[in-house]
């Protein structure tokens, strides 16, 4: 019991990241229908901008904590986001209205690309750092078996909690959500009622990096190593996550990213950790079967 | 007048370019960050600002050459050439390069400057030529985006290595039964999912590609895990192999010939010639047969394929079975070629090359598949030097070509037959 709860904990702070970067897969796959296959690699920079400025900061020695972590955080977010504004600027936008696999292959350029200039301008090795914030509750402590709930986990989960919130209150209630919202449903609708399409794209773009961004940091912090290869994996999962809530749903994306976490984490507690990826596919191809359109998608309709 | 409002605002955007251009760089560029001698977990910078600057004053300099050229592009009056012409000109062109590509294929291994580097190359080229064909029939005829495409490889691959190893079977045994086991797991993917479409099957087929990556590096009773399978026997001339001395005839005794290692390479490099050149006749006849038909009616609209009477599971999954097949026979030289195989060599980079290759190519277009192969491999092993850059040069001639040529280098997706030509033609 007190090991499944142990564990719950754990999922939960995992399913956080992948959830927070599977709202842009599944925000642009929403509006514009291609996979952005580049938006794991933008979640590695966002950690490695993080990384960047904690150790430009001297995070850990002498200044106060959560001032440090706020200007980090602010720093992840703007460079990030200046990185999504690119690459849909420079990789996406000359190839709107084309053919989708184009864009595809683009997205696929560029995800190799961005891997690539991380590995030549931050070197292959990983980048370890030292734990910034320790300790932690503890509950139930029954012999070996302790149930604990670090202070890294709730930074984690609040700031989640908190992201959550501003943007969900940014699609719903803001003109800028209402113009997201109307691209999604028709896009040439929203053009003909004089929607900036274009702007509307780079928003979801910088607000896909900027989510991204802050999943990045907390990888940082959570796992205290990163290298240029994170992204690929990191990001088919969340993509994964987006894809088994159904693609195009933003609740869809964040539960998602919750299941794929906790099906991962419980899967390397109580089977095979080397088979913990292979769980993550199997389960989703399973979903997919009984649920073709993901857990809270819409089944497209089918015109003739 | 006009021209000096156009002046400032390129400047204008010269400056914003510079602007995003200093964000993006200066932190991943500029501040390298390594890890400290003094304390061994702490991190350093290592600052490279002028290596930076110097990336940023490139940016801008890309960016004002592409001004210019946009501006002698409005100036000039551009003849228009009419699309038919356009594509008359394309089928001539696509028919001259099939004749010279296959004159210079064949003849390759005996032109003066061959040295074994450029068959190496070539052969690889080959196999990548092979790969996209085999792709081709999946996502080009079929219209299926397969993303996993490099497991039929792998599973080729490594039915050669354990057959061949533990069964001691020939060379010419095991390929057939590879291209078996590959169409095997073809189908066996393609069965539960090909319900679905478009982007869910992308991520599905790319999930069974790690998925088959995961098993082949953690299944280590099986296929020897990350160490993988070495000594796997070299291919030989029909029973004749390519060594020095033998118990059996050799091939060099076998025409009186002087030994040469040359001759495995020149052998390894016409079998791929002749298993690629298989694929190729294979698709261009299959497109004649009712299937292939049905392919190219799947792809161009479902919906009117299920009221006509075809089975989309059943014509989607023989396409993904074909496809697998010659994966695996591609997979099965990979094996006979390099002697060892290991999880590594089927990473999704691979698929993701592969799938390049085809859509960089002009979907549907055979010619194109080669086209594209040579640039893009070719391309990439003349910065072989450069270790570091290959692959940067690569992502980046990806984006650059598929927005210069959106329709890809030698576009053909026409169908083969059509009930009536389309009106503005």
């Amino acid at each position: 019991m007190e090991y499944f709860l142990q564990q719950l904990i754990n999922s939960l702070t995992l399913g956080s990241i992948y959830g927070l970067i599977a709202i842009g897969y599944t925000m642009v796959y929403g509006i514009i229908g291609m996979i952005n296959f580049a938006h794991g690699d933008v979640f590695m920079i966002g950690s490695f901008v993080s990384l960047i400025a904690m150790v430009l900061l001297g995070v850990g020695t002498g200044i106060f904590l959560p001032f440090a972590l706020l200007v980090v955080l602010i720093a992840a977010i703007l460079i990030t986001s200046v990185y999504g504004w690119t690459l849909e600027r420079v990789a996406y936008r000359p190839l709107r209205g084309s053919f989708r696999l184009a864009a595809l292959i683009t997205a696929l350029g560029a995800s190799i690309f961005l891997q690539n200039f991380v590995q030549v301008t931050q070197g292959a090795k990983i980048k370890p750092i030292q734990p910034v914030i320790q300790g932690g509750f503890t509950f139930f402590e029954n012999g070996a078996l302790v149930v604990s709930l670090s202070y890294l986990q709730i930074f984690i989960i609040i700031i989640t909690i908190v992201l959550l919130s501003i943007f969900s209150y940014l699609i719903s209630k803001t003109p800028l959500g209402r113009s997201q919202r109307a691209c999604e449903q028709d896009l040439t609708m929203a053009r003909l009622l004089g929607i900036n399409v274009d702007r509307t794209i780079s928003t979801t773009f910088i607000i896909g990096a900027a989510l991204a961004s802050v999943a990045g940091m907390m990888f940082v912090l959570y796992y205290g190593v990163i290298d240029f290869f994170i992204g690929f994996l990191t990001g088919i999962k969340a993509f994964t996550a987006a894809v088994l809530g159904g693609i195009g749903s933003i609740p869809g994306a964040v539960i998602g990213g919750l299941l794929i976490g906790l099906i991962e984490t419980f899967w390397s507690a109580y089977f095979t950790i080397e088979y913990k990826d292979v769980a993550v596919f199997g389960i989703l191809v399973i979903v997919l079967i009984f649920r073709p359109y993901g857990i809270l998608g819409k089944p497209e309709v089918e015109k003739v | 007048m006009q021209d000096k409002k156009n002046i400032s605002i390129i400047l204008k955007d010269l400056l914003f370019t510079g602007l995003i251009a200093t964000i993006l760089l200066i932190p991943i560029v500029g501040l390298r960050t390594e890890i400290s001698t003094a304390d061994s977990t702490g991190l350093i910078f290592d600052y490279n600002f002028l290596i930076a600057f110097i990336v940023i004053a490139f940016v801008i300099g890309v960016r004002f050459l592409f001004h210019i050229y946009w501006f002698s592009k409005i100036k000039k009056t551009q003849k228009e050439k009419s699309e038919k012409d356009k594509k008359l000109f394309l089928k001539k062109l696509n028919l001259y390069l099939g004749i010279i590509a296959g004159f210079v294929a064949f003849t390759l291994p005996f032109m003066p400057f061959a040295n074994r580097y450029v068959v190496d190359v070539a052969t690889l080229v080959l196999t990548y030529v092979m790969l996209g064909w085999g792709l081709n029939i999946v996502v080009g005829l079929a219209g299926l985006l397969d993303l996993g495409y490099v497991a039929f490889f792998a599973v080729g691959a490594y039915s050669y290595a354990l057959l061949s190893t533990s069964f001691d079977l020939s060379f010419w045994i095991c390929l057939p039964l590879a291209g078996i086991l590959s169409a095997f797991a073809g189908i066996l993917l393609g069965f539960p999912v090909l319900r679905l479409r478009g982007d869910y099957l992308a991520i599905v087929t790319l999930g069974f590609g790690e998925i088959i990556r995961l098993i082949l590096l953690n299944w280590y009773e099986f296929t020897n895990g990350p160490d993988g399978i070495s000594r796997i026997p070299r291919p030989s001339f029909f029973g004749f192999p390519f060594e020095r001395k033998s118990d059996v005839t050799t091939f060099h005794e076998l025409f009186g010939l002087e030994y040469s290692t040359m001759h495995r390479i020149i052998f390894l490099y016409y079998l791929i010639l002749i298993l690629a050149l298989l694929t190729n006749f294979f698709t261009i006849k299959i497109r004649n047969l009712p299937v292939g038909r049905a392919w190219e009616a799947l792809r161009e609209d479902e919906t009117a394929c299920r009221a006509i009477g075809i089975n989309p599971t059943n014509t989607k999954l023989t396409a993904f079975a074909i496809g697998a097949m010659f994966g695996g026979f591609a997979g099965s030289f990979f094996a006979t070629r390099q002697g060892f195989v290991s999880p590594e060599s089927f990473t999704f980079i691979e698929s993701a090359i592969i799938l390049a290759i085809v859509v960089l190519g002009g979907m549907g277009s055979q010619i194109g598949v080669v086209v594209a192969s040579i640039v893009l491999i070719g391309s990439t092993e003349l910065f072989r030097e450069l270790e570091q850059f290959r692959m940067l040069a690569f992502g980046l001639a990806m984006i650059v070509i598929m927005i210069m040529k959106p329709r890809g280098l030698l576009s053909n997706r026409e169908p083969s037959i059509l009930m009536h030509t389309k009106k503005n033609e």
